[in-house]
């Protein structure tokens, strides 16, 4: 019988199999944050043991981090302790480390696969559930737990049990004003935050071919909130474009030996998968959230759902609560929800194609009164290349804070956070109760619905600005 | 890891699908760099409000929480489960847990159990009536036990094995030196390093 793509990397990395026990696979990238380690690397002290590939190991600092004044001592003493912990474990364990202040820092999702170290037919694991962006290379990527990591310092390798397969076919084109990210909440709306549930979940189709590796990232990086282990896309002639000439991309003969391999990997057209999905891609419009996960959302068009017309019981209970802490009310048109807060960055959208296309959006424009804008760019590198663009001007000009790389606000744990009540349009990943600061509300959009809003104030799409002379992209 | 067999206690009802591992631990907790004193942070945004469930004194000192569906979504923090031990929680009941916390969970040597929904109620219902009313998670039996209520479960028998011996896995893995080593021999040049650039 066939394999699917997944199956084919997980038998390349199988280091030992036996009945009744699991899987040992070999991981052959290691990624670190200052958040999910330090109890891992406390393990291996208290053990006596030695991380066995420091050579497949990278760290950066990038959930604490702040997004301005980086060139002062940071402020918050127990964000200081965790940085310092994970500068003095890289240092005594040998684990490369780039921390604030160097051109390599960045978000680790978006430093993987900037350096050319996320590869196709590979492992990657991190203390991280947002680990899926990775698979965008057709690599298997997916998040552990601190425990997981502390295995993997030790041995390189983990015990796992074989994953389900899901194929979600995205038929047809995208509509020229719906991104990526629409994409992915939609298909969170339909198959639900459990829908994912114990699948790797393999996109594929016209719509998906036709993506940039960028975009394939940002609906890999979700695959997480439909609650799967990881997403995948087959690599192709836009991952190997995307690869070649970077820093750790395999080189001369190598490179030739890679690519042969990497070629293979695609699921056999005899495979079967345990699930299948089908979604019409031209049927899809600009996607928002309006309750408190992300599979509560629905196209700018509509309005707020009733929780009542919810069939399943639990559904609709969660609605009914998602509304209460959203301050929301059935049947109010999306568009007319005023925002607070805009921020563009993290993970799932803080790429340089994302800021171009907030910025495309916002040239010529103001951020309404009122409104608060964040542009925090996933990387240095990413930045720098804003920089290069004019971008930051664009976002300046509009009045717009432009900031240092980071997490920032997709989580709140450096002081970028919402107050309580106040509302943000984001394009990060989770909108669940309190993410973003402590009663803070989240709205889950796209780039291009966030720089929208920011101008608008209240929910919208680039098709809304009145002054509709579209303006010159910029960066482009 | 400390070894589980069998646990009896109170039980304490969640009635809330979709709890996420921000909800179980939010992210300010997430600085601390020892795996101890999660507990005050445990639900703490709910714990505000006296009417939740943990804050009523008929349900002080659960040790088996009965959750909703899609239990510890979202973020993959461990903390999570450190939270929960931390408070005194050895065993989780619910009808369906999100994989990674479940994998966490059972790495820590604190227990999932998986139950269809109808039996989740039953056991809500109970407790609800009589918060003195004890419940009974038998690894050994595969089996949750309560007035009026039994209930088979299913753990693959590996993840059971390692719970019921307390066994940790870094040193099970490590008797596997032989397997990696050979496995790291044969692996090809093409692939990634983090140093050599
Ligand atoms: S940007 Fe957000 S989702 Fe991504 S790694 Fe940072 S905190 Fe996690």
């Amino acid at each position: 019988m066939g394999r699917t793509l997944a199956e084919k990397v997980w038998d390349d990395h199988v280091v030992r199999r036996a009945e009744g026990e699991p899987d040992l696979l070999f991981i052959d990238l290691h990624l670190l944050h200052e958040v999910t380690s330090p109890q891992a690397f406390d393990g291996l002290r208290k053990a006596g043991r030695t991380v066995r590939r420091t050579d497949l190991t990278l760290a950066t600092e990038d959930h604490n981090t702040p997004t301005l004044d980086i060139d002062k001592p940071i402020a918050d003493p127990v964000s200081r302790a965790q940085l310092e912990t994970l500068r003095k474990n890289c240092a005594e364990f040998g684990v490369r480390l780039h921390p604030l202040g160097d051109v390599e820092q960045g978000v680790v999702h978006v430093v993987g696969p900037q350096l050319g170290l996320t590869q196709p037919g590979t492992t990657v694991v991190c203390g991280d559930s947002h680990t899926s962006t990775h698979g965008a290379f057709g690599a298997l990527a997916f998040g552990i737990g601190t425990s997981q990591v502390e295995h993997v310092l030790a041995t390189q390798t983990l015990p796992l049990a074989p994953f389900k397969t899901m194929a979600i076919t995205v038929e047809g084109e995208l509509p020229e004003s719906v991104t990526a990210k629409d994409l992915i909440l939609a298909i969170i709306a339909k198959i639900g935050t459990g829908g994912g549930q114990g699948y790797v979940i393999e996109y594929r189709g016209p719509a998906i071919e036709k993506l940039s590796m960028e975009a394939r990232m940002t609906v890999c990086n979700m695959s997480i909130e439909a609650g799967a282990r990881a997403g995948m896309i087959a690599p192709d002639e836009t991952t190997f474009a995307y690869l070649e000439g970077r820093p750790h991309a395999p080189q001369g003969a190598d490179w030739d030996a890679a690519v042969a391999y990497w070629r293979t990997l695609r699921g056999d057209d005899d495979a079967v998968f345990d699930r299948e999905v089908v979604i019409d891609a031209s049927a899809l419009a600009p996607f928002v959230t309006w309750g408190t996960n992300p599979g509560q959302g629905a196209p700018l068009s509509e309005s707020v759902p009733d929780p009542a017309s919810f069939e399943d019981a639990s559904e609709s209970y969660a609605a009914e609560k998602a509304l209460e802490y959203m301050g929301l009310t059935a049947g109010q048109p999306l568009r007319d929800i005023k925002v607070d807060t805009v921020f563009v960055g993290s993970c799932t959208n803080g790429r340089i194609e994302d800021l171009r296309s907030a910025a495309s959006v916002l040239s010529g424009r103001a951020v309404a009164d009122g409104v608060r804008m964040l542009v925090v760019p996933g990387s240095v590198r990413v930045a720098l290349q804003a920089v290069e663009e004019g971008l930051d001007k664009v976002f300046t000009a509009a009045g717009a804070e432009w900031r240092h790389a980071g997490c920032s606000m997709c989580l709140g744990m450096n002081p970028d956070q919402l107050a309580p009540g106040e509302r943000s349009a984001s394009t990060s990943n989770r909108n669940f109760e309190g993410r973003q600061g402590k009663g803070g509300r989240t709205h889950l959009v796209s780039p291009q619905v966030a720089a929208a809003t920011a101008v608008l104030g209240h929910l919208a799409s680039p098709a809304d600005l009145s002054d509709a002379a579209v303006s010159t992209p910029v960066g482009a | 890891m400390e070894a589980f067999t069998t646990h009896t206690g109170r039980a304490v009802p969640l009635r809330r699908s979709n709890v996420d591992t921000d909800q179980i631990i939010p992210a300010h907790w997430l600085k601390k760099v020892t795996r101890d004193g999660f507990e005050d942070g445990l639900f703490e945004a709910w714990r505000k409000d006296p009417e939740f469930v943990l804050n009523k004194a008929e349900h002080k000192g659960g040790t088996v929480l009965v959750a909703g569906p899609d239990f510890g979504t979202g973020s993959s923090r461990e903390h999570a489960v450190w939270a929960l031990q931390n408070y005194g929680f050895k065993a989780v009941i619910s009808a369906r847990f999100a994989d990674i916390f479940r994998g966490n969970s059972l790495k820590n040597g604190l227990l999932t159990v998986v139950l269809p929904q109808e039996t989740v109620d039953r056991l809500w219902k109970l407790v609800e009536a009589d918060p003195a009313a004890e419940v009974t998670v038998d690894l050994v039996e595969r089996q949750v036990r309560a007035e009026g209520i039994t209930a088979d479960f299913e753990l693959d028998e590996n993840a059971r094995w390692r719970l019921l011996e307390g066994l940790d896995d870094i040193s099970l893995t490590l008797r596997e030196e032989e397997s990696i080593a050979s496995y790291e021999a044969r692996r090809p040049s093409y692939k990634p390093s983090t140093v050599a650039a």
